[in-house]
């Protein structure tokens, strides 16, 4: 394909991206809102159009097994899931990451039952945050399909050896049809090359993988599993700051839209950011001193990026789209957040809004009501634990 | 494993804990988890190799009188062989120093 613009659906832009990055194996079941991404997939292998083994498994379990098998020979591997899905995966999913075996996943976030919901929030990532993946938040479909190629790039780096998961809102983004912006094959081509990897297993170099280890040894592992993840922060840059160099579209790991001169900012990670960066446009307009940061990569998270764009404001109000039942603090993103900045000098208070679960719409009107109420609630020091917003009784 | 477990430093670990030098379970002897050892009555085995094939630990190995028996540096005592053996011609016997 030449250099296009074209009018898509985000989750079949997702996949011709897949077929750009030449993949090998993809291995995925279908769950909504995922199905259209691997869906055509099928298609694009039994149209003779990507040359990869498509393999339909019995369930996720199975898919992010065969994933491993694939990773581990060294095969460019791409796989898609949602919520329940992910939750079978997740056996497998720490794996993946502690064996350091490089693929992309696309994870259509979805909430996880019950109540039975096929709708968008963040329950599913949020449940294996601490796998050790490497996690990116795309906010729309250009930046799905710019990060889908990024995201290779960075898993299979010699120095990375991750897999990574793009988290694009279920429906939202996956269901969104988009103009999208289809860089060149070659280029994408040019920007993914193929690496042979270290100690893949082949029957000539025969190598043990996963296997079993002793208390004696199981902390220097882990050790490895975190430092692995840490050291990709560099690549990840270097990823991003390449197809900025190719393509003009350039990605940083915390993001901020008119924060220059912002007392106060409110956080999004995903979709969210577009709706916010709108009505932060409209409150400038009369008057208030508001930005928007927003977290693009998650895990490794990048610390010392956002108590830059952080710290000096007087207060963040900071949006989640999942709850950490019990905790007491507020939702995974707000209780990273707080933590993050805890007694450091110009440290903003932090007030925490949990919303759009399973997908209930978070309009630009909920979020003008969000900004100024926290604005509010900050300057009464009203900023413990969490809202749930829009909840009745 | 060069050295002993408990002396390898991280930095010593392949990237995702690969072990790239294969076979090395030998040095692992295994027979110190050992309750009981199989004795083997050498008139009564008929050299079937159930033993052998039972075995989760594959240390079974004939013996140059022609029966079988088992590798006590790494025989771990399960005694499988004893019960698979068709003889009935291994014994296990409770290990007592």
């Amino acid at each position: 394909m030449a250099k296009t613009r074209k009018g898509v659906e985000v989750s079949i832009a997702i996949a011709e991206a897949v077929r750009q990055a030449d993949v090998d194996v993809v291995a995925a079941y279908p769950i909504t809102p995922q199905t259209h991404i691997v869906e055509h997939l099928s298609e694009l292998v039994a149209d003779g159009e990507l040359d990869a083994e498509f393999v339909p498994v019995d369930s996720e379990h199975s898919a992010m097994s065969v994933c491993c098998g694939s990773a581990a020979v060294g095969a460019r591997t791409f796989t898609s899931t949602s919520a329940q899905g992910l939750a079978l995966m997740s056996e497998i999913y720490f794996i993946a990451a502690a064996m350091r075996l490089p693929m992309v996943m696309a994870l259509a976030n979805r909430s996880l039952s019950s109540p039975l919901s096929i709708w968008n929030d963040h329950s599913d990532i949020m449940m294996v945050r601490d796998a050790g993946w490497i996690c990116i938040f795309v906010e729309n479909g250009q930046e799905t399909y710019d990060n889908i190629l990024c995201a290779f790039r960075m898993a299979e780096n010699p120095e990375v050896m991750l897999p990574v998961a793009v988290n694009l809102d279920g429906f939202i983004l996956t269901h969104m049809i988009e103009p999208i912006l289809y860089e060149d094959d070659d280029l994408v081509r040019s920007y993914l090359p193929w690496k042979p990897m270290k100690n893949a297993l082949h029957p000539d170099r025969p190598v043990s993988m996963g296997c079993f280890g002793m208390p004696e040894i199981y902390t220097e592992a882990q050790m490895n599993r975190e430092m692995g993840v840490r050291n990709s922060y560099p690549h990840i840059l270097d990823a991003w700051e390449e197809w900025g160099r190719l393509t003009g579209r350039h990605y940083r790991p915390v993001e901020t839209y008119r924060c220059e001169d912002a007392e106060y900012c409110i956080v999004t990670m995903g979709s969210y950011g577009e709706t916010a960066m709108e009505v932060v446009d409209m409150l400038r307009e009369e008057g208030e001193k508001v930005g928007v940061i927003k977290i693009r990569l998650w895990r490794p998270f990048p610390l010392e990026e956002f108590r830059k764009a952080a710290l000096g404001r007087k207060c963040l109000i900071v949006m989640d789209r999942a709850i950490t039942f019990g905790g007491n603090q507020g939702g995974p993103v707000a209780t990273e957040l707080r933590s993050a900045l805890y007694g450091m000098d110009g440290a903003p208070s932090i007030v925490n809004y949990v919303a759009g679960l399973a997908g209930r719409d978070v309009s630009r009107k909920d979020f003008r009501n969000i900004i100024l109420e926290g604005k509010a609630k900050a300057a009464k020091g009203e900023v413990d634990g969490f809202t749930l917003y829009g909840l009745r009784g | 494993m060069a050295k002993p477990m408990e002396q390898i430093t991280r930095q010593e670990l392949e990237t995702g804990a690969v072990v790239v030098e294969v076979g090395n379970s030998v040095q692992y002897e295994t027979g110190s988890w050992r309750s009981e050892r199989p004795v083997v009555d050498k008139e009564k085995c008929i050299k079937c190799m159930f033993c052998w094939l039972y075995c989760p630990e594959g240390c079974i190995r004939q013996a140059e009188e022609g029966h079988f028996e088992a590798d006590l540096t790494y025989c771990k005592g399960c005694g499988i062989c004893a019960e698979e053996c068709p003889v009935k011609c291994i014994t296990m016997v409770i290990e007592e120093k």
